[in-house]
């Protein structure tokens, strides 16, 4: 005898009406009265079908019935319980996926002494000492072709500046540029850059060149003057605010042709989400806002409690709600954690990995030492190869088996695996020691973090769908 | 998909494909013919069930009426007018054990 079983999916609602996200496929189906009535039925046990049509047959004609069980089946939502069903396997992906994303740590060494830094602070995980501590403009020379070679035929490749302080190595930055450009146009590629910093160098001259080169801007900057100056401070410990308002109002003055985000850290001090908020984009113009919690074990002073995540998830919330208003009434709101997962979610995207570290996306160390990403960059033991000798298959391959979704035993049961897939790999080493292991102390969190932008989507896609067509390509 | 309407993107892929159930009349031919086609089942054996003789009696048919109850059951894969012993209906015929003596015995299936 076969038994109807629930799938794998969670359920929501979006203005008012009844949605269903599945798992591990990460589509968005809105559902009817009669499938909602299956969902709710299978919820306290297997059921065998005739039963199930005869318990709901007062209220819905059997052929609806039949049809809704083998609708919720084909998507499964809903399963036999005597089929069984597929486990992940941990494989590399069978087909090289090529370089989009090269991240130059162009100079390890930075200006400012933030308190929570995790190149630099108690967190830190690369011996400084070892590695030169400026990128030199060979090393950057061959870090560009080794983009082009591992690009494969992609049509467009993304070149990141990173530090320390990216602009300390102002000189190596532009003419890894020129040479950039240069090989993407013998090669008839597209190179396109982008580059973060702390806004303490944006000196006339440099923002004159950002404005030349259409480079995409970042700045790390964590809010208002008190909040800026919390952490963010000289090594004097004489906060950065002041110095660096001047610089960022001419930025945001002079380069119209990209939009400028800023990139706010926050920390068991700063938590004020809104108020930061309100800063960044209402008074200083900033294009968008990103939010992330600091990356740092779990003892430091700074490092965010199970209040200030609950805090936080208020204050996301409501920015959020914001955000959609905005949305509805066809407008741009700034706040980016909103806006990229709700585009994930459009895409029905179902990831094997957090991110594309290790994959489309790698990170160069000072010295031309390539790693997973940038913030592994200069690590010995997250190393996957170098500029000159190229990636290391083997290691390559080793670290995306070892770092699946199917080896997170944890992240099995979980319904927003789709889109967390367990995250940050820097995150888990800095919090476990272990960069394979889930991030188990923001589950919780992400899950409602994920609810509210599901229910952000499904309001979108029910009342304004022409808004997510931007998100189409 | 009458009963769930697809959002996103990966909802309405997955519609599609589920639409086009029957994926070996999707598939186009075969690359390579397989040789001769034999059909199997009820299509290959002709057993006049439900007919009648001349003189409207069942008697002195090739095989008994009752027979055709059985033609769709379990011999063939195709459950056409016979309920689903697999699935739904293991017990149908529990009652019935000579087809020909029997069958008044056998359950109607109710949905």
């Amino acid at each position: 005898m076969n038994l109807l079983r629930r799938g794998e999916y969670h359920a929501f609602e979006a203005d008012g009406a009844p949605y269903v996200y599945l798992v591990p496929s990460a589509a968005v189906f809105r559902l009817d009265d009669a499938s909602v009535a299956i969902l709710d039925a299978l919820g306290q046990a297997d059921v065998e079908p005739n039963e199930l049509v005869r318990a709901l047959s007062s209220r819905f004609p059997v052929a609806d019935v039949r049809a809704t069980v083998e609708d919720l089946l084909n998507v499964r939502a809903v399963r036999l319980v005597d089929k069984p069903v597929e486990a992940p396997v941990a494989s590399p992906p069978r087909k090289r996926i090529p370089l989009t994303t090269l991240v130059l740590n162009v100079t390890s060494k930075c200006n400012l002494s933030c308190t929570y830094c995790y190149e630099y602070g108690e967190d830190r995980i690369v011996e400084q000492s070892r590695k030169p501590r400026f990128m030199n403009e060979e090393t950057a020379r061959q870090s560009v072709d080794f983009m082009f070679a591992e690009a494969g035929d992609s049509p467009m490749v993304h070149l990141t500046f990173f530090g320390g302080e990216t602009l300390l190595n102002f000189k190596v930055l532009r003419s890894a540029l020129a040479y950039a450009r240069d090989r993407a146009s013998t090669l008839g590629k597209t190179v396109d850059t982008s580059l973060t910093t702390n806004a303490t160098l944006l000196r006339e001259e440099i923002i004159d060149w950002i404005v030349e080169n259409d480079v995409g801007v970042t700045v790390s900057m964590d809010g208002g003057k008190e909040q800026q100056d919390r952490f963010r401070v000289f090594n004097n410990g004489m906060g950065s605010y002041d110095l660096i308002l001047p610089n960022i109002r001419m930025l945001l003055e002079r380069h119209r042709r990209r939009p400028v985000g800023a990139r706010v850290t926050l920390t068991k001090q700063n938590l004020d989400v809104e108020s930061i908020y309100r800063h960044l984009r209402d008074e200083l113009g900033f294009w968008e806002v990103g939010f992330a919690p600091v990356t740092t074990s779990w003892q430091r002073d700074y490092a965010i409690q199970e209040d200030g995540f609950e805090a936080m998830l208020g204050q996301f919330q409501r920015l959020a709600q914001e955000w959609l208003q905005y949305a509805l009434a066809g407008k741009h709101h700034g706040f980016s954690n909103v806006r990229d997962t709700v585009e994930e979610i459009h895409k029905g995207m179902s990831k094997a990995y957090p991110c594309g570290a290790g994959l489309g996306l790698m990170g160069v160390a000072t010295d031309g030492d390539v790693a997973l990403c940038h913030r592994f960059a200069g690590s010995d033991s997250h190393k996957i190869g170098s500029v000159t000798d190229g990636v290391d298959r083997a290691k390559q391959d080793d670290f995306l088996t070892r770092h699946h979704i199917a080896n997170k035993t944890d992240c099995s049961t979980c319904w927003a695996r789709p889109i967390c897939a367990g995250g940050c790999y820097h995150e888990a080493h800095t919090r476990y020691g272990e960069s394979a292991r889930p991030n188990l102390h923001y589950c919780e969190w992400i899950r409602r973090w994920t609810n509210t932008c599901l229910e952000v989507y499904g309001t979108l896609a029910e009342r304004r769908p022409e808004y997510l067509a931007q998100f189409d390509a | 998909m009458r009963h769930l309407k697809p959002i996103n993107k990966k909802a309405r892929h997955i519609a599609e494909t589920t639409e086009q159930d029957v994926v070996a009349l999707q598939g186009g031919p075969l690359a390579t013919p397989s040789g001769p086609h034999i059909p199997l089942g009820c299509t290959f054996v002709f057993s006049p069930g439900w007919e009648t003789d001349s003189a409207g009696g069942t008697a002195g048919l090739c095989q008994p009426v009752e027979r055709d109850l059985f033609d769709c059951h379990i011999t063939c894969f195709w459950p056409a007018h016979v309920p689903d012993l697999y699935n739904y209906a293991p017990d149908w015929t529990g009652k019935c054990a000579s087809a020909q003596k029997d069958w008044r015995k056998i359950d109607l299936i109710f949905p």
